[in-house]
């Protein structure tokens, strides 16, 4: 099965590999991040040099509380491989994958707008989906859904996380 | 928030209205108060404001098999300053907020909206931070076209709803 | 627009006045609210004369807030508000969605739903493309192209609503399969469909493959060499118009597309009309792909899996108020079974349990590579829904194409790379 075939591969370097799902997700340190992704990408044997998407989860209450996901892709073998980083609540910095991998310029930049998490070495981190002078970070699980009660034949139905039926 | 009630298809409810106002008003103003509104009315050309999914059913009505250019509504003008109708079809972000309400000002008077879609109508099936729940919190909205997004046939229906009103209810100003 | 000095180190008898020219470069809005477009998408561009110095994309004016939406609704409900990210592409986000959800899951469609899925995928196909085509027409001024490409697609759109219901955002593909059964007669219509929609595609290569006007804007038009696409993520048509053959349906194929004979077609100029007769190709293609479906539709099949911790509870079937509860079904549910009843009522309000883990799935929609993010906590409800939206990350290629170029060039771009800003913003 290729995907167990990755994961031994890739197990001598970085020997948190999880296989789940026909998929493999390597989870790294922060500090490691930059030299993975470099090392990931130049063994000829992988040669995962596509970054599909950058995005993050929020996990409050749990340490570390945002695990941010690198979807790669190898052109030439076809592999597919995740990363994933642990990041700490007080301390949402991670530095940022766009000198080796242009495309994550966007992907990090909606990452930001959505959870807060700074990515270091990017050129121009601002918020991309919001308007600029939105407060706040929507996407984290503490945050509110938003919305306004809808009227309808009389009754006032509030939005979805705040129903209580 | 203000809502436009139209009413059942009291179509010739406007017209026992018009009898009073040409009474009052003679009969010269008024012959020439409804020749401007049915001018007005035979080709109101739309201004480009699609935002979303009812953007393409909106090109859809304008093209070969639903055609807007039965009512001389085929040409949807680039610039507000020519238009005098604004459909907007499609959900509105805040994002979006101070650009729809800056076309809508640049657009000469009489101006009308129609509101295409529950996404602008009502915010849509998105109640959260991020859609404006109904663009009738930004714009005065004349005709609201519910459906997600509304056929062809439906908009056009709205339109002619839309027509009926200028014929009937408009005022020599 | 340059501003000329007006002072006194002005001489009319100078043999070379612009030096004394000063030269300013204007930054233009071509704004959210823009007939060409493509959408909301907003452009700064900064001009020297014509010449674009510089171009900054600014999106986020249709943000939805889809991805936070998801968090809250059940996973059946996903599938009505994934469909309208994308909104030309929307039964390719349906499909990217339930295919995750059900690797999550760990079961599979039947297989009469997974040929149905890819007939009706690529008949969207070619209806994005047709839009494509009739809004890139009329924004380079072949306004007659936009009526072909519509007419077109009113045929298809006629089909999708006799199988589906609706027009667009049909939420039909669900989790376990699709939700009911091609009605008699749709496969008809899809035959026909098949016979004249060849000769419609000929019609447009007459019109416009050799039109001097449509090769003069589009050749040499925005030239994206491979590495400038694979550093900035581009995949879809423009990664195939700069010659890398990548296709997930052939590289990951899903759905059975390995059983399909199709082939991916790549050119290697890499400019706007390269894109375009890599688009026109690929609407051949996919009729190729609706034949073989056709022919494999011919043995009757379940459409949802039997698993009832999965599967829609209800037997739909066409009534005369629309697709609703069959009356058999009521009358078990209400008059027979109260296990039935109360199993209704959880899966209906409830939904699905999905096991805990995360799953990146990748489809080949109309723009390129969709990929759906989705991670699970055990509950009902998706923890995470990430849309990996291919526009989005293809937008990210324009500064580059478009910078050194004419202001009209750039219509041309954006048209070609075919953004949809509902995928982009979600």
């Amino acid at each position: 099965m290729r995907a167990a075939e990755l994961a031994d591969r890739v197990r001598a370097a970085y020997p948190d590999v999880v296989v789940a799902r026909d998929e493999v997700t390597v989870i790294v340190d922060r500090s490691d991040l930059l030299e993975a992704l470099t090392g990931l990408r130049d063994e000829p044997a992988l040669g995962l040099d596509f970054l599909s998407s950058v995005t993050a989860t929020d996990w409050p209450g749990r340490s570390p509380r945002f695990w941010v996901a690198y979807e790669l892709y190898s052109m030439t073998h076809g592999y597919r491989l995740r990363l994933k980083v642990g990041l700490e609540e007080g301390d949402p910095r991670i530095p940022s994958v766009t000198p080796l991998h242009p495309t994550a310029d966007w992907h990090e930049r909606e990452t930001y707008d959505f959870y807060g998490i700074v990515f270091d070495g990017h050129p121009a981190l601002t918020r991309i989906l919001l308007p600029d002078d939105w407060e706040g970070y929507p996407l984290r699980k503490t945050e509110d859904l938003g919305g306004v009660n809808t009227r309808y034949r009389g009754a006032f139905i509030p939005p979805v996380d705040k129903r209580t039926t | 928030m203000p809502v436009e009630r139209l009413g059942g298809l009291h179509l010739g409810r406007g017209e026992d209205n018009a009898l009073e106002e040409e009474v009052r008003r003679g009969i010269l103003l008024s012959t020439l108060d409804r020749g401007v509104r049915w001018a007005r009315k035979q080709s109101m050309w739309p201004v480009t404001f699609g935002l979303a999914c009812c953007a393409i059913e909106m090109m859809a009505t304008g093209a070969g098999d639903y055609d807007l250019a039965r009512w001389g509504m085929e040409l949807f003008r680039a610039s507000p300053r020519q238009a005098d109708l604004m459909i907007v079809a499609g959900r509105v972000s805040q994002k979006m907020v101070p650009v729809l309400r800056t076309v809508y000002d640049q657009m000469p008077e009489p101006k009308w909206v129609i509101s295409m879609g529950v996404c602008a109508s009502a915010g849509g099936m998105f109640t959260n931070y991020a859609v404006v729940q109904g663009v009738d919190t930004i714009v005065p909205v004349d005709i609201y076209v519910p459906g997600c997004p509304p056929k062809p046939e439906m908009l056009m229906y709205g339109i002619l709803r839309l027509h009926e009103k200028v014929r009937t209810e408009g005022q020599f100003k | 627009m340059s501003a000329t000095d007006t002072s006194s180190s002005f001489d009319p008898t100078d043999a070379s006045p612009s030096e004394h020219l000063r030269q300013e470069t204007m930054i233009v809005n071509m704004g959210p609210q823009h007939p060409s477009t493509h959408g909301v998408l907003r452009l700064l561009l900064e001009l020297d004369g014509e010449t674009v110095v510089s171009c900054r994309p600014i999106v986020g004016y249709l943000h939805t807030g889809i991805e936070k939406n998801c968090e809250y609704r059940t996973w059946q409900q996903g599938v009505t508000f994934v469909t309208r990210a994308d909104y030309l592409s929307p039964f390719f986000n349906e499909l990217a969605y339930c295919l995750a959800v059900e690797r999550l899951l760990g079961t599979e469609a039947p297989p009469r739903a997974q040929v149905i899925r890819v007939m009706v995928c690529e008949m969207n196909r070619i209806a994005s493309h047709l839009v494509w085509l009739a809004t890139s027409g009329l924004e380079l001024g072949a306004v007659s192209v936009m009526l072909y490409g519509f007419r077109e697609r009113e045929m298809l759109l006629d089909i999708f609503e006799a199988v589906t219901g609706l027009r667009m955002n049909h939420s039909y593909i669900r989790i376990g399969g699709v939700v009911m059964d091609l009605p008699p007669g749709a496969e008809d219509d899809v035959r026909g469909f098949l016979a004249t929609m060849p000769g419609r595609i000929k019609e447009y290569e007459d019109l416009l493959v050799q039109n001097p006007i449509w090769i003069e804007r589009n050749r040499g038009v925005g030239v994206l060499s491979v590495e400038d696409a694979l550093a900035r993520g581009v995949t879809g048509p423009a990664l195939r118009a700069a010659g890398v053959g990548r296709d997930v349906r052939r590289d990951e194929p899903y759905c059975g597309y390995e059983t399909y004979k199709f082939d991916v077609i790549t050119r290697t100029e890499a400019d706007c009309y390269a894109r375009f007769e890599v688009r026109l190709e690929e609407m051949k293609q996919s009729l190729r792909i609706i034949e073989q479906c056709l022919e494999r539709l011919r043995e009757p099949g379940p459409v949802m899996v039997e698993d009832p911790k999965v599967r829609w509870p209800a037997q739909l079937e066409v009534g005369p108020d629309g697709i609703g509860n069959s009356e058999r079904y009521i009358k078990h549910i209400m008059e027979e079974s109260m296990e039935a009843l109360i199993h209704h009522f959880k899966m209906v309000t409830e939904g699905v349990q999905v096991p805990p883990g995360e799953v990146f799935q990748v489809v080949e929609s109309p723009r390129g590579e969709l990929g759906f993010y989705v991670v699970s906590d055990g509950e009902h409800r998706p923890y995470r829904l990430r849309i990996r939206d291919p526009s989005f990350v293809n937008l990210q290629a324009v500064p580059g194409m478009v910078e050194g170029g004419l202001v009209a060039d750039v219509i041309a771009v954006i048209a070609s790379l075919d953004p949809v800003m509902g995928g982009v913003d979600r």
